[in-house]
């Protein structure tokens, strides 16, 4: 039986075609991919990702168990602000990409991938239960009880100003949503509700990010879709949200990272903090930084007329299979096909040829600078 | 929303349309097809003097989302493809019956396109 967020029937009223994504019944679609991805780059879209998990971690210790625990240094964050970060075996491989956003002096928020939350919360705990002062953390899964929307693209500050019309109550304290900055998170009235918004996403593109207590976020969504009328604001799917991520380069877990594959060989090593004291995963980090990679990820457009490249194509390079495709698809913003792979190092060259192996046939492409696509 | 299926063309399950003109038949897919599609973005088509069977892969059609393939509804060497449509994928979303078609067959058995479905029993079967 495949979940299904709160906002199913909404999906369903709004024409959604939906699919299975990571035991979820979602909706890849309302128009069509291309649609939504360039309504998104030019005006506004809305995103149910309800499906993603949510944990609040709470206590004296909070700070220091998640600073063991993930690869960023939590240190850095002040109430009301969020970092990218990573979870890590001590060998490395990466469990999860995460949001982590302090909401108080010792409370954060993890914003986790939905088809991570068990081993992810399983994790956590396990960690929890070595750490020494484990006494000072409580864990909360709200996943089950925590909706979410992504609302981005362009013309979205004026709706979330819209949306929620009047100053944060906690959190960054702001006059309105817009004044909130990236990676900046506020807690706002709805119906009477607190529910959190922050400058973030996926998309490459300007935009907010709203959590609520799972019984609310129809409300939001609907409300939203009424405002954004004026805003162009079109529901996205799935599909969109892969796209626009690709385009910009963003990992995605089960294709960019998985738990044979390190932060440093996905090329996200920035938010690994390896000044920051020790943490799980940070030896073989330290080492990989120091020394190098057996793989890199490397960003690729198809530069001969070509179909799609999509996951699993071969890579090849100097006449060799050297690697994978992990994301690929054809790019709505360039109409040209783009990917990520994995290769050697040396191999990893901007500018270097390579070629996708295509049903037998290989299809000229060379790496490209990430992102691969800049707003003009 | 409503699938255009013209009542002068066959029909297979996979979702391709014949056309029939004596022992020629065009091929295409339908409007059922491109709506599920969405987005073409590429099509492979056969090479020209290709002998193929009946739901035999024989094109390749990719969306956004997916690659898929497409199957001859009848068997018959190809005669004729549609460079226009490699040039402009997009004329599979646009026109699916008219210049967004696939090849020309020419049939090895006329019977088979006979028994293709009709109009009717494909829009049964599409649900419309």
């Amino acid at each position: 039986m495949l979940k299904r967020t709160p906002l199913f029937s909404a999906h369903q009223r709004a024409g959604g075609k939906l699919i299975e994504f990571g035991g979820w019944e979602m909706p890849v679609q309302y128009s069509t991919i291309t649609d939504e991805h360039l309504c998104v780059r030019r005006a506004a879209g809305i995103f149910d990702i309800s499906h993603m998990g949510e944990v609040i971690v709470r206590g004296p210790a909070a700070e220091a168990f998640l600073n063991a625990t993930l690869t960023n240094d939590v240190r850095k964050l002040v109430v009301g602000l969020g970092q990218y970060t990573l979870m890590c075996h001590e060998h490395g491989g990466v469990i999860d990409d995460l949001y982590a956003y302090r909401l108080g002096a010792e409370e954060y928020l993890l914003i986790i991938n939905a088809s991570r939350i068990e081993p992810d919360v399983a994790w956590l705990q396990e960690r929890l239960g070595a750490f020494p002062q484990q006494a000072d953390v409580t864990l909360a899964n709200l996943s089950d009880h925590t909706a979410a929307v992504a609302i981005q693209g362009p013309k979205t500050p004026g709706l979330l100003d819209q949306l929620f019309p009047a100053a944060s109550t906690g959190g960054t304290h702001v006059a309105k949503p817009s004044d909130l900055k990236k990676n900046q998170i506020a807690q706002f009235a709805f119906d009477g509700q607190a529910v959190c918004v922050a400058r973030t996403g996926y998309s490459g593109e300007d935009g907010f990010e709203v959590i609520t207590p799972a019984l609310l976020i129809e409300a939001v969504w609907d409300k939203a879709l009424n405002l954004g009328h004026q805003f162009c604001l079109q529901p996205c799917g799935l599909g969109a949200r892969d796209t626009l991520r690709t385009e910009v380069c963003y990992p995605l877990y089960g294709h960019e990272l998985d738990e044979n594959t390190t932060p440093i060989e996905a090329g996200v090593g920035f938010f690994v903090a390896l000044d920051k004291g020790d943490f799980v995963g940070r030896a073989v980090l330290a080492e990989q930084k120091a020394s190098g990679t057996k793989k890199k990820l490397v960003a690729f457009k198809m530069t001969d007329k070509a179909p799609p490249p999509r996951p699993h194509y071969v890579i090849w390079a100097g006449g060799s299979a050297v690697g994978e495709v992990v994301s690929g698809t054809q790019s709505p913003s360039l109409n040209n096909g783009i990917g990520m792979g994995y290769v050697p190092p040396q191999v990893a060259v901007i500018g270097g040829k390579l070629e996708i192996e295509i049903r037998g046939r290989r299809f000229a492409a060379e790496i490209v600078k990430k992102p691969i696509y800049k707003k003009p | 929303m409503s699938t255009q299926v013209p009542a002068d063309l066959k029909y297979a399950k996979s979702h391709e349309w014949l056309r029939v003109a004596g022992d020629v038949a065009t091929v295409g897919i339908t409007d059922h097809a491109q709506h599920e599609l969405t987005d073409v973005v590429f099509v492979e088509l056969p090479a020209v003097g290709r002998k193929v069977k009946a739901g035999e892969a024989c094109a390749v059609v990719e969306s956004v989302k997916t690659a898929s393939d497409i199957y001859a509804p009848a068997s018959g060497e190809v005669i004729e493809v549609n460079k226009a449509v490699t040039d402009d994928p997009g004329l599979v979303n646009g026109e699916p019956y008219g210049k967004g078609w696939f090849f020309k067959l020419k049939l090895s058995d006329a019977a088979e396109a006979g028994a293709l479905l009709t109009p009717e029993a494909y829009t049964a079967q599409i649900g419309g």
